[in-house]
């Protein structure tokens, strides 16, 4: 496996015990977690076939809990790898030897919620989704819905800076937090932004969301929140092949037309996805979209008219609306298990690349030609409106060599989206994933001002320092 | 996931099975998030994901189980909602059980943990010990004051004596073996579960169905040597023991299958049929009861699955009440139940809500609510919370601990809304009494128009 880490620090392994007993000064004993085998189950994220074993884990419950970790962190040179859910396809939580993991996991409470700004004050550790279900009662709800929105945290979400289904409509994690409370690594906490629409000076907020955990630990975030849709309409349009549905959604947003949502799968991501949720994807097709509009009965009416117009003309074979809320309840599932279905049939990496989308014929064909030349398998599904690519290369992971064929096909495929004129993530982040690819992307005078920018927050790189800029030629201020 | 088992240990059954399910895990972490206990203490350990973590380190190295593995494996509450939310299809419940049984091989409890578990294992699936343990601990109940300050046992014993009933009822004449015929041509012939402590606390539940049933020109039998499923100490690890439970049950029902015929075996505890569905998994290596077993598998099922295929008799009284219907773990996951008793409720006439958060646990799950008091109490509270949230008049369920744990809930917040099982409104509205819960809170439902114009 092709991915390095940092060689640890002995210095501090060799000081595990009085780092723990620093620690156990700061928090509470069930905040504190030392031993092998309870530490071993944060050796990981969803990245799998990556595993370092932390010296620590805290899981500490308030803001200030925060502030006494990292300042001691800070005094003592300790790294840190902050933590949401553990979800991250790019290693993004995947701790190291010699750092302890910083958990947000029991931080998951409701603060605030005022409904007459659309605005909501939460932990940082509450998930996704529990957000939009706690205002879901007054029809409101949270927009940004990466498909692991069930389980991963907003710290995770403003760490990526993550996107969804319904980011074509309703824009990535950075359009709809207003604010956070971080702590930096000296303990101090600073509040960036506010309850309102914009912030004063310099876009610090932008800067922060999308950071993967470099800047500062989130404990607390301002969301906006917004007034559901009259109503959505997910549609299925089935086609024979990818390059024509490909085609399509090029045809589709070149003509101005902005659906919600526009996901595409191919004939695995079709097959798996139905398998688990009986969502009445067309099995017969080679490639689907599934196009969700919004709003009054006539504005769904007027849309899918123009749609389907252009579909028409892409060949599509089968279109088929949702006719009851179970039934977009069911499409919406299948999409968003896509990954984790793809498991009953085999070990996977999930890629993100994004490409404009123009390119979506060309780029589906040269991934399928891609993985074949591995010898691999790979099923397509992904945010095809917003060119946000997801394939996810098939292998047996007991199987080193396969795993190393997956993760070249992999990268050849990343080093494609830049090639066309896309860029290494749409939303999964860097990680350790991507991180050595960066130069295929950026110059290393734009990554020097990357990791100067960095180096202001944090100058001893502490925070998450394996991840995002290659290992070698790291700049300090 | 990547897995690391020598082959030697892949010649041992239980882990091949084991290994295979680690295998289809991709460690998304979906089940974190609909995990009650990840969704109260915040830390993975006591997650899904985070347990099968424990459990695939121990079982790798073939390792006995150290006290962390055993806390956090202990706090799984089986409610297997884990297993509804994962797309990968991770067979939790299969796993969960072989740990348990790995621990109870390899790891030495302490003292009073060990005299606790023994004691409940040694009585509860027996209906005689579990009365007589009922009368002392209605005497005991005075007493809690003193015993929940004992050092390390006390909060189990306040949560046991909490939930023990003050008083019991006499014996059932359904505990004993018999068949009770149905009226008019026979339509099908059923096997029912007695149960074990069910029909020592409840057994107006068992009353109904057969009732009910009866209506429906249904044959029932009681066959002899039938008893508990063996959920209980299936649960606490203790393998042989439930396998010996369930072999006798399947030898009961197989004799009656084999004589005058089975359409079903009729379970009205979910928790119980939950687990005699999972016969066939328990014994597929046994040559000798593996077929049987299948058997018994496919014939199980809850009295809900078989009244929707069913035609149900016509309503005798009118309702609207409004239900809140609290699915049960074992029901909802366990057996994948969920719309048919909510059809059944709807179809007599009920006005049928579901429960917020309706699929997370009650902090019943078995001894649970005995073995774990602490958190079982929060999820109860949460419970309750919910379901007050919607005013039910009536609150129906399909499985006797929830309605003990339940209860016990509304109890402690003063709210008198009664707790019955599905089995029971439905007997009542199609012909039954009325069950003595709901006599109790003085809800009434009038005779229907069609029958008062047929009388």
């Amino acid at each position: 496996m092709g991915i390095a880490f940092p060689i640890p620090d002995n210095a501090i392994i060799l000081r595990r015990e009085a780092i723990i007993s620093g620690l156990s000064a700061l928090i509470p004993p069930e905040s504190l977690i030392t031993s092998e085998d309870e530490r071993r189950a944060f050796e990981t994220d969803a990245l799998t076939s990556y595993r370092r074993m932390p010296l620590a884990v805290v899981l500490p419950t308030t803001t200030e809990e925060v502030a006494a970790i990292l300042a001691f962190c800070n005094e003592n040179g300790v790294k840190v790898v902050p933590r949401g859910a553990g979800t991250s396809l790019a290693g993004g939580a995947i701790p190291q030897e010699d750092a302890i993991v910083l958990g947000v996991g029991k931080m998951n409470k409701v603060l605030d919620i005022n409904f007459g700004d659309r605005t909501m004050r939460v932990q940082s550790g509450i998930t996704n989704l529990a957000i939009s279900a706690e205002v879901a009662h007054k029809g409101f709800f949270y927009a940004p819905d990466p498909s692991s929105q069930l389980a991963c945290t907003i710290a995770g979400n403003i760490a990526m800076n993550s996107g969804g289904a319904h980011c074509l409509r309703y824009g990535v994690t950075t359009n709809n937090i207003l604010g956070v409370r971080m702590v930096l690594i000296d303990g101090t906490v600073v509040d960036i932004g506010s309850d309102a629409m914009d912030a004063q000076g310099l876009d610090l907020l932008g800067l922060i969301i999308g950071s993967e955990g470099q800047l500062g630990v989130v404990t607390e975030a301002i969301v906006r929140i917004l007034p559901m849709a009259e109503g959505a309409r997910p549609v299925l349009f089935g086609f024979e092949t990818s390059e024509e549905a490909g085609a399509c959604v090029a045809a589709i947003i070149g003509a101005g037309i902005i659906p919600v949502a526009m996901e595409f799968m191919d004939k695995p991501a079709i097959e798996i996805c139905e398998a688990f949720a009986h969502a009445g994807y067309p099995l017969d097709a080679g490639a689907l979209l599934i196009i969700e509009v919004e709003g009054s009965d006539a504005e769904m009416d007027a849309m899918l008219k123009k749609i389907v117009t252009i579909a028409k003309k892409h060949g599509v074979k089968t279109v088929k609306e949702s006719k009851s809320a179970t039934e977009t309840a069911a499409i919406w599932k299948g999409r968003k298990s896509a990954f984790g279905a793809t498991g009953r049939i085999a070990d996977y990496i999930c890629m993100d690349g994004t490409i404009p989308t123009g390119q979506l014929p060309y780029v589906l064909r040269r991934i399928d030609e891609i993985v074949k030349s591995y010898g691999l398998r790979v099923a397509n599904v992904f945010h095809a409106g917003d060119g946000n690519l997801h394939p996810l290369i098939l292998y047996n992971c007991n199987d080193p060599e396969e795993a190393n064929k997956a993760e070249e096909a992999g990268n050849d495929i990343l080093k494609l989206c830049v090639e066309v004129g896309g860029c290494l993530t749409g939303e999964h982040g860097v990680g350790i994933e991507k991180r050595d690819l960066m130069r295929h992307q950026f110059t290393d005078i734009d990554l020097g001002q990357q990791m100067r920018v960095r180096a202001v927050f944090d100058p001893k790189w502490l925070l998450n320092p394996a991840k995002v800029f290659p290992l070698d030629g790291r700049i300090s201020p | 996931m990547q897995t690391n088992f020598t082959p030697e240990a892949l010649e041992n059954p239980a882990m091949q099975a084991s290994e295979k399910i680690l295998r289809t895990c991709v460690h998304c972490g979906f089940c974190t998030a609909t995990c009650p206990t990840y969704l109260l203490l915040g830390d993975e350990l006591d997650s899904p994901r985070g347990r099968i973590y424990l459990i695939k380190d121990m079982l790798e190295n073939n390792r006995p189980a150290t006290p962390q593995v055993v806390k956090h494996v202990d706090r799984c509450l089986s409610c297997l909602s884990c297993m509804t939310t994962c797309p990968s299809g991770v067979n939790y419940m299969h796993l969960v059980d072989h740990a348990r049984s790995h621990i109870e091989k390899t790891h030495r409890r302490s003292f009073s943990d060990r005299v606790f578990r023994g004691i409940l294992a040694a009585v509860l699936p027996y209906p005689n010990r579990f009365r007589v343990a009922l009368l002392g601990a209605a005497i005991a109940k005075v007493f809690t004051p003193v015993l929940r300050h004992l050092p390390g046992i006390g909060a189990r014993i306040e949560a046991m004596l909490s939930l023990a009933p003050r008083m019991i009822g006499g014996r059932s004449p359904l505990e004993r073996p018999q068949i009770v015929s149905s009226e008019g041509p026979r339509r099908a012939r059923v096997a029912l579960l007695t149960g074990c402590a069910q029909p020592v606390l409840n057994p107006g539940i068992n009353e109904a169905t057969v009732r009910l049933l009866n209506r429906m020109s249904v044959e029932i039998v009681i066959p002899k040597d039938e008893g508990c499923c063996g959920a209980l100490v299936h649960h606490m690890g203790h393998e042989a023991e439930s396998h010996s439970f369930a072999k006798k049950n399947i030898a009961a029902w197989i004799s009656e299958s084999e004589g005058e015929g089975l359409d079903a075996i009729i379970i009205t505890a979910s928790g119980c049929g939950t687990t005699i569905k999972d016969y066939d998994f328990m014994f597929r290596n046994d040559p000798e009861w593996a077929e049987k077993a299948a058997k018994v598998s496919m014939l199980a099922k809850d009295i809900t699955e078989f009244l929707a295929t069913h035609e149900l008799p016509a309503t005798t009284r009118a309702t609207n009440h409004t239900v809140a219907y609290h699915s049960a773990c074992s029901m909802q996951h366990g057996q994948q139940i969920r719309d048919e008793p909510k059809k059944l409720l709807k179809s007599v006439g009920f006005n049928v809500k579901d429960v917020p958060e309706g699929h997370i646990c009650c902090g019943s799950a078995g001894t649970y609510n005995i073995l774990q008091p602490e958190i079982a109490g929060k999820l109860r509270s949460r419970k309750v919370a919910n379901i007050q949230k919607i005013v039910p008049e009536i609150i129906a369920t399909g499985n006797l601990g929830c309605m003990t744990q339940i209860g016990k809930g509304l109890s402690d917040t003063n709210d008198s809304t009664p707790i019955v099982h599905t089995v029971e409104l439905l007997d009542w509205i199609t012909g039954g009494p009325t069950p003595k819960a709901i006599e109790k809170a003085g809800l009434k439902a009038d005779i229907a128009i069609n029958t008062l114009a047929a009388e």
